[in-house]
């Protein structure tokens, strides 16, 4: 006994140890490093590998949708959290790369400041904002700050769809990329001289305005001295040629903007907006519903600013934590027919300007760990939800659940993941949609209302047999006996608990609406309070619907159904 | 304070609020209007046609028992006849005291019923004895799905014993709300597919089967009976409560008092799921056995059974499938004849 205990006398000072080195104390993947994080149970990784494991999962979500095409414009939506800035930070590094890994694409950044929604003084809204500018600067892209204010300038065209032609074949995608290279690479060996200089003399006009632009505005003075190191780059390092090929399409798109479109900053908003989005944030009479408002106005502004500055592609940060999360909170909101489309890698709904989640493979922890071992600034916002109660809002309550189960049953947050991607965008086949060709005017998907005589949860909740009389056998009961017939689209017209008729602002408005969209907008006393576009557009619509159908009543049908059109 | 007028009749006090609209509304007025939903669900969703001679999968508890009571309401009305089908699962100290209710209301509402027992559809096996074979296997809560998978099946022979022509089960709002977030979490693409609609139109053979009051809620069918004085019978079963619904039946709950509609919109979210035609499960084959549908060789129900006589329970519900398509010792032929069911009709059509 004691010659055995005295084997082991001289390690005893690193007890605590020795189960450590028994499991090698090394990172799973190079073997060599010092494991500094472990991300999932038992797999501890290096700081370097971590670093390539993130950045190969970034790059490899674009490379597998072949979506972003070389040389298109892509608006970074940043709100300032973890996930958002690191997808920023993934493309600044992705960009000064060496040219075979380098991205090709030119990104640009928006940021929507919320305060007014969330509650936030003046002041400190000035103050995130300084400190949002301080770091936009040292990343260098055009930068677009818009206030929520801005909705109410909005034109109501934001919420249409403009049908733009699939590019999106694989085919088209290297035909796309081929030409990009073309475009690089052709002048390179013929026109050298020429193309070298031609990129000194853009490069030079390119800082030149900025510098004009510094004088005018402060702020831009850090982001004309962010300019310069790359060009002191270009000029040092020996891939030097490789990347001053790679430079003029960005010079050149400097040059054919309007300079100061590379940073559009709003002018403060005036106290009457402001007030004006108080009054419609007091009125929603539930959080989840402010929630779900909040959101669906500030996609409606970063596709306003995508549109009118030419970004075909918007890029959210939502991880693929979020993403689980946000999968069960539009399930409870009853947006089930949508979740492709609000969750998926790509979203196509507004047509010309496409979303896409590149972050959707890094979890929440991925992020955080990623943020903190490379220093990934990052600055902490209010949320419309910050401190409110965990049973305040649908939002709120599933995030919580979902968190709570994650730590319980460490897959959860995956298989919900991994469930969504074999969901699809087209409808369910075999269930009733709305006329086609009708989108929702919030959140532009494909109406997904039933007859409101359907056996189905949207029928239960408008037909009216259930209200008033007695049993009788639906066969008597006349559809909606409230909707005149010369108006005619009856369903939903009741829904929003007002008097009937086309001259209702409300029943306009509610009719053209999902399922979900509905449901929230009974938590909306009155529409006055929302934005003019969403109003203009809504009075368009069914204007238009309205003229549509009094045509209809004169236009000769040439079919069959005629028999079935006597019956009904 | 006195209690608003009724907001249907204006006559009498309101004795409620519903829950799902807010309405201040009577007694009667409120049960007018929940048996009018149920037969606008049967009649817009073409669940029971004109003469269906319908099973009714009674538990004794509140859902199938508020069931029961609507339907016999509305059968005039429908042109339907019921039969109501018990099963007995053999529970001890459970199940006796649930069909003693059962009893008791088809003899008051004068409704013929028949009680089919695992005992003797499945070659001795009850619920008691299915448990201390599955004890040893570490998860008592195994229980729940051999109970499941065998009761579905007892129904159904329960039915074709009385010559049903249509089954229907009391699923309310809330227990398909609760599926739907349990199959995500669970990630069950194939079973989230599937479901969504009111009941199944009946493929291989089978019964039609369908839920009525699947689009009224928990709350609502409680209240109905409250209204109408049904006695139902509302223990829970001595075995243990399934763990992980434990968890979507509280988030449920929870979502609901955030909003009240949570709940339906639950299920407008399940009807309106679209899921990559990859994800949906195979057309279904016959059992090799019994010939009820079966997605693989032998039907769930039959590769339970079949684990349970070789002695290795968990051979069907366990991960993985070896084992699972071996022929076992030629089980007991507890087939249909047991029931007095004609053979003929299990073979399906394609």
């Amino acid at each position: 006994m004691c010659q055995v205990g005295e084997d082991y006398g001289d390690p005893a000072p690193e007890a605590p140890l020795p189960p450590r080195p028994g499991r090698e104390l090394k990172c799973v993947k190079c073997k060599e490093g010092l494991p500094t994080v472990v991300i999932r149970a038992g797999d501890a990784f290096c700081r370097d590998c971590f670093k390539a494991f993130y950045v190969h999962k970034f790059r490899a979500v674009l490379g597998k949708n072949r979506l972003i095409f070389p040389g298109e414009k892509v608006l970074l939506a940043w709100s300032g959290g973890p996930s958002s800035s690191s997808m920023v930070w993934q493309v600044l590094e992705g960009l000064s790369r060496d040219s075979a890994k380098r991205l090709r694409f030119v990104p640009g950044i928006v940021y929507v400041d919320e305060g007014a929604a969330c509650g936030q003084s003046l002041e400190d809204r000035t103050k995130t904002l300084a400190e949002m500018k301080l770091i936009l600067q040292t990343v260098g892209f055009p930068w677009h700050i818009v206030a929520l204010e801005e909705v109410f300038s909005l034109p109501p065209s934001v919420l249409r769809c403009f049908a733009q032609e699939p590019a999106g074949t694989k085919g088209a995608y290297k035909a796309a990329v081929d030409s990009f290279l073309q475009q690089q690479h052709a002048p390179a060996p013929g026109e050298e001289q020429l193309s070298q200089s031609g990129t000194q003399d853009l490069q030079s006009p390119a800082v030149l305005p900025t510098a004009a632009q510094t004088e005018a505005q402060p702020p831009t003075a850090a982001q004309t001295e962010a300019q310069p190191p790359t060009a002191a780059q270009t000029e040092a390092q020996p891939p030097t040629a490789a990347q001053t090929e790679a430079q003029p399409p960005t010079a050149a798109q400097t040059e054919a903007q309007p300079p100061t479109a590379a940073q559009t900053e709003a002018q403060p908003p005036t106290a009457a907006q402001t007030a004006a989005l108080f009054r419609l944030f007091d009125s929603v009479k539930t959080l989840t519903a402010k929630e779900e408002l909040l959101q669906t106005l500030r996609t409606h502004l970063i596709l306003h600013v995508a549109r009118t500055h030419g970004y075909s592609k918007v890029m959210m940060g939502d991880s693929c934590t979020r993403l689980a999360i946000k999968l069960m909170t539009n399930l409870a909101l009853g947006r089930g027919a949508f979740l492709a489309w609000d969750t998926g890698f790509s979203d196509e709904r507004h047509g010309d300007v496409v979303v896409v989640r590149p972050m959707r493979d890094h979890t929440l922890k991925e992020v955080a760990f990623y943020n903190r071992l490379f220093a990934v600034p990052s600055v902490f916002t209010p949320a419309i939800d910050t401190k409110a109660p965990e049973k305040a809002s649908i939002h709120r309550l599933m995030e919580a659940f979902m968190l709570r189960l994650q730590a319980q049953f460490p897959s959860v947050i995956s298989t919900v993941y991994r469930t969504s991607e074999k969901l699809v965008k087209a409808p369910r086949d075999g269930s009733a949609d709305g006329p086609p060709g009708t989108r929702c005017l919030l959140c532009t998907c494909t109406l997904d209302i039933d007859t409101a005589d359907s056996a189905t949860a949207f029928g239960a909740q408008t037909s009216h047999l259930s209200q008033t009389q007695p049993p009788t056998p639906p066969a008597e009961a006349p559809t909606t006996p409230c909707c005149s017939a010369a108006v005619g689209r009856a369903q939903g017209c009741c829904w929003g608990a007002g008097p009937c008729g086309r001259g209702d602002p409300r029943a306009r408005v509610i009719e053209q609406l999902c399922y979900g969209c509905r449901v929230n907008m009974k938590d909306l006393p009155s529409l006055d309070p929302l934005p003019p576009y969403i109003l203009t557009e809504a009075q368009l619509r069914s204007q238009r619907a309205w003229v549509l159908q009094e045509m209809q009543e004169y236009l000769v049908e040439d079919s069959d159904d005629e028999a079935q059109t006597g019956e009904s | 304070m006195p209690a608003p007028q009724c907001a249907s009749c204006h006559k009498a006090r309101a004795a409620l609020r519903r829950p799902r609209s807010g309405q201040a509304l009577c007694g009667t007025c409120f049960c007018a209007a929940f048996e009018a939903e149920v037969l606008h669900t049967v009649v817009a969703g073409r669940l029971l046609p004109p003469g269906a001679v319908v099973a009714v999968g009674a538990s004794g508890g509140k859902d199938s028992t508020v069931l029961a009571h609507v339907l016999r309401e509305l059968a005039p009305r429908l042109g339907i006849s019921l039969q109501l089908v018990a099963v007995d699962e053999g529970i001890g100290g459970y199940r006796d005291a649930a069909l003693a209710a059962v009893r008791r209301q088809a003899a008051r509402w004068e409704l013929p019923l028949t009680i089919v027992a695992y005992a003797d559809l499945f070659g001795g096996w009850t619920m008691d004895a299915v448990a201390r074979s599955t004890a040893g296997s570490g998860r008592s809560r195994s229980c729940c799905t051999f109970c499941g998978v065998l009761r579905r099946r007892a129904l159904e022979e329960g039915a074709r014993l009385v010559g049903a022509t249509h089954v229907v089960t009391g699923h309310n709002a809330d227990d398909m709300a609760e599926t739907v977030l349990m199959n995500f979490l669970r990630g069950d693409a194939g079973r989230l597919a599937r479901g969504g609609g009111l009941g199944s139109p009946g493929e291989g053979g089978a019964l039609p089967r369908c839920r009525p009051l699947q689009l009224a809620s928990q709350k609502e069918v409680v209240l109905y009976a409250h209204f109408r004085r049904l006695d139902y019978f509302s223990e829970e079963c001595v075995y243990a409560p399934e763990a992980f619904r434990g968890h979507a039946r509280d988030l449920l709950k929870l979502l609901e008092a955030a909003r009240p509609s949570a709940v339906l919109d639950l299920v407008h979210s399940a009807e309106r799921l679209a899921l990559a035609p990859a994800a949906r499960p195979p057309p279904a084959g016959a059992c090799s056995r019994c010939g009820a549908l079966a997605s693989r060789a032998l039907c769930q129900a039959c590769a339970l059974l079949d684990g349970l006589d070789r002695g290795r329970p968990r051979l069907a519900i366990g991960k993985g499938s070896r084992g699972r398509d071996e022929v076992g010792p030629p089980g007991a032929p507890r087939e249909r004849k047991q029931v007095g069911t004609p053979a003929s009709e299990a073979v399906p059509t394609f």
